[in-house]
């Protein structure tokens, strides 16, 4: 905001109140009224005014307090931003940031608790990333806020009280659509998104065997040279997330991976999920929804060990 | 040949402030122009649906007639009048309702999805009511760079019944942007009457809740439309806010290409024949001595002629190539 005046905020409570995340604090004394704007609990039609703003000179960056909250904003996002630039035969731009907070973990409940990255993921025209620390959040949005086209960043909120010595400027930008490797091994390839990242590197102490560890970062587009390059490297494959089985992010990851290099894989590739039901509140019931630190280690443990995939916990019977 | 017809966007859009027989010729355009369109469709040779206006062409001309190019337009699906009347040639409009390359999205939108931004037209949303926020939108970049540029947003009846609209009128009021709002009253939103899904008459009262400035206004005369968007939008450039405008109009068609409005009561077409746009537009021209009596029929017969050659031109044009799939889906 202090490079671009034409970068403005906007969102629910974010200007007075300094944001419900604290993620705006000091903005509005900052840069104004005129910039950093509260606006009515109206997802759809604040969402619509910055799809208007950002196609006609503005670069507006929209806070959605839940991702929840973009069901009734879905409209503008997914039939209006993301298809603006074609509609208008490529005369438009629509360099529009929508950072929206997503997961399950501190008692939210059933409609305040999902990461809903399926939302978006087939949509043609948005760009998608979630972030997993600190300096991903910070080189993320920086490459959003440059970029042309309409990005979610989504934020795992389980996050926010992670503290880290973060990387500014042009050296922290990280770029959009690409994976970071935060592990190089030889035997498997673990891919995390958002939250399971860290999850998966704490699980990773206790796997005896050499993981590599790539933290995904971003949806749309998201980095099929580096993951097909790892898992040729390695033969086996496993997804992390935090989202439903069904329709979830890993399965496009695994088929499209799977029938790259079929003949490389050691073991079929599988993934980590969490059950296709709704978030509890109860908190003993919530954490046994999230994929544990160890879940996933003992599921990979075994995976290495026998070459097959293991049941989900659920269909163990002792769920 | 027309002499208009193939003049460029904005030459056109600048003969409509300042000729009063363009503006009836430009009427007699759309008019005609939704002629031929809706013969294309019944001969097979425009795919998917359409929407047409043809009643409703004093509104697409009186707005037209009162912005800048530099100034944003919102408007909907039924649009071909709004994008004639903004400039837009004929073959242009033509080209992207039969999915020619050379139309505005290279054939790529159809009738429901037409945009020039030399003359300020936004893309055509197919989503009723869609619009009304992201004019808000474009509002507000005229507001805060301080541009004394507007934005309009032109939507229907049935429009006003969809969330966005509430949140859109909402938002504009609390930060005062300068946007006007015109409603298309034409009594159906789609294929219901609006007494069946609304439950006022008269839509400008919805802006009272907004405690946002509003008029009714007759839509089928072309200089009250002028008059009254003229002062709204002389509000908005001023930074005195949105204005909500209710037009009321009929439109002869049914909703799209598959409804024939057998739902119309008896009569009730033929009333508004009777305050025909054009029709009174002529006679007022007439009146004031600007046309003879018989200059209608020779604009509207040489606009026939010159429109059927831009037929059997753009029946002939390229269509895009596998390629175009791929373009415009991100900006670099």
């Amino acid at each position: 905001m202090n490079e671009d005046p034409d970068v403005i905020i906007m969102g629910e409570d974010i200007a007075v109140a300094g944001g419900p995340w604290k993620t705006s604090e000091g903005l509005l004394d900052k840069f104004g009224s005129e910039r950093v704007i509260d606006t009515p609990i109206a997802e759809m039609g604040f969402m619509g005014m910055a799809l208007g703003a950002a196609c006609t000179g503005l670069r507006p960056v929209v806070e959605i307090m839940f991702v929840e909250f973009l069901g009734v904003a879905i409209d503008q996002l997914s039939t209006e931003a993301a298809k603006f630039r074609y509609l208008s035969g490529g005369e438009l731009s629509v360099p529009l940031v929508v950072r929206a907070t997503t997961g399950a973990g501190l008692g939210f409940g059933a409609q305040h608790s999902q990461t809903l990255e399926s939302w978006f993921y087939s949509t043609p025209g948005l760009k998608l990333s979630v972030m997993s620390s600190p300096q991903t959040a910070y080189g993320l949005l920086r490459s959003a806020i440059n970029d042309n086209n309409p990005v979610v960043i989504l934020e795992p909120r389980s996050l926010f009280a992670n503290r880290d010595e973060v990387v500014r400027g042009d050296e922290g930008i990280i770029p959009l659509g690409k994976s970071r490797t935060i592990t190089e091994g030889t035997e498997i390839t673990i891919v995390g998104l958002g939250s399971t990242v860290e999850s998966i590197k704490e699980a990773s102490k206790e796997i005896k065997f050499s993981t590599e560890i790539i933290d995904l970062l971003s949806l749309i587009p998201w980095d099929k040279e580096s993951i097909l390059e790892s898992v040729k490297k390695t033969g086996r494959l496993v997804t992390v997330e935090e989202s439903p089985l069904t329709g979830g992010w890993g399965a496009e990851i695994i088929s499209y991976i799977s029938s790259k290099c079929f003949n490389d894989l050691k073991a079929p590739p599988f993934r980590i999920t969490a059950p296709d039901t709704h978030i509890p509140f109860n908190e003993k019931l919530e954490k046994k929804y999230i994929p544990s630190v160890s879940y996933i280690k003992d599921s990979i443990n075994s995976y290495l060990t026998t070459s097959e995939v293991p049941l989900a916990w659920w269909e163990n019977g002792n769920g | 040949m027309d002499r208009n017809i193939n003049k460029s966007a904005i030459d056109r859009r600048e003969l409509l402030k300042t000729d009063p027989v363009e503006k009836l010729k430009r009427m007699i355009e759309i008019r005609e122009f939704e002629e031929i369109c809706f013969n294309l469709f019944a001969e097979g040779l425009i795919r998917g649906t359409t929407h047409l206006c043809n009643g409703q062409e004093a509104i697409a001309i009186g707005v037209a007639a009162t912005l800048e190019v530099s100034d944003y337009v919102m408007c909907t699906y039924r649009g071909h009048g709004h994008a004639l009347a903004l400039g837009m040639t004929p073959k242009k409009v033509l080209s992207e309702i039969m999915g020619k390359k050379n139309g505005s999205m290279n054939g790529l939108g159809g009738s429901m999805h037409l945009s020039d931004l030399s003359i300020g037209l936004l893309p055509t949303s197919a989503i009723v009511g869609a619009g009304i926020p992201i004019a808000a939108g474009a509002a507000k970049t005229a507001q805060y760079k301080k541009t004394r540029g507007v934005a309009v947003s032109i939507f229907g009846d049935g429009a006003t019944n969809i969330g966005a609209f509430h949140e859109g009128l909402n938002i504009a009021k609390v930060l005062n942007l300068p946007v006007i709002f015109i409603c298309e009253n034409n009594l159906y939103g789609e294929y219901s009457p609006l007494a069946s899904t609304t439950p006022v008459t008269d839509l400008a009262t919805r802006a009272s809740s907004y405690n946002m400035r509003n008029y009714i206004v007759d839509g089928q005369e072309v200089d009250e439309v002028i008059k009254i968007v003229s002062e709204a939008v002389e509000y908005a450039r001023n930074n005195e806010g949105p204005t909500f405008i209710e037009m009321k109009t009929y439109r002869y068609s049914g909703h799209s290409r598959s409804d024939p409005a057998t739902y119309r009561p008896e009569g009730e077409l033929e009333s508004w024949l009777e305050r025909d746009p054009i029709e009174l537009y002529n006679k007022s021209l007439i009146t004031q001595k600007v046309i003879s009596e018989q200059d209608k029929d020779t604009i509207i017969k040489e606009t026939k002629i010159s429109l059927l050659e831009i037929k059997d031109i753009v029946t002939n044009l390229d269509e895009p190539e596998d390629h175009y799939l791929f373009q415009n889906i991100y900006s670099d």
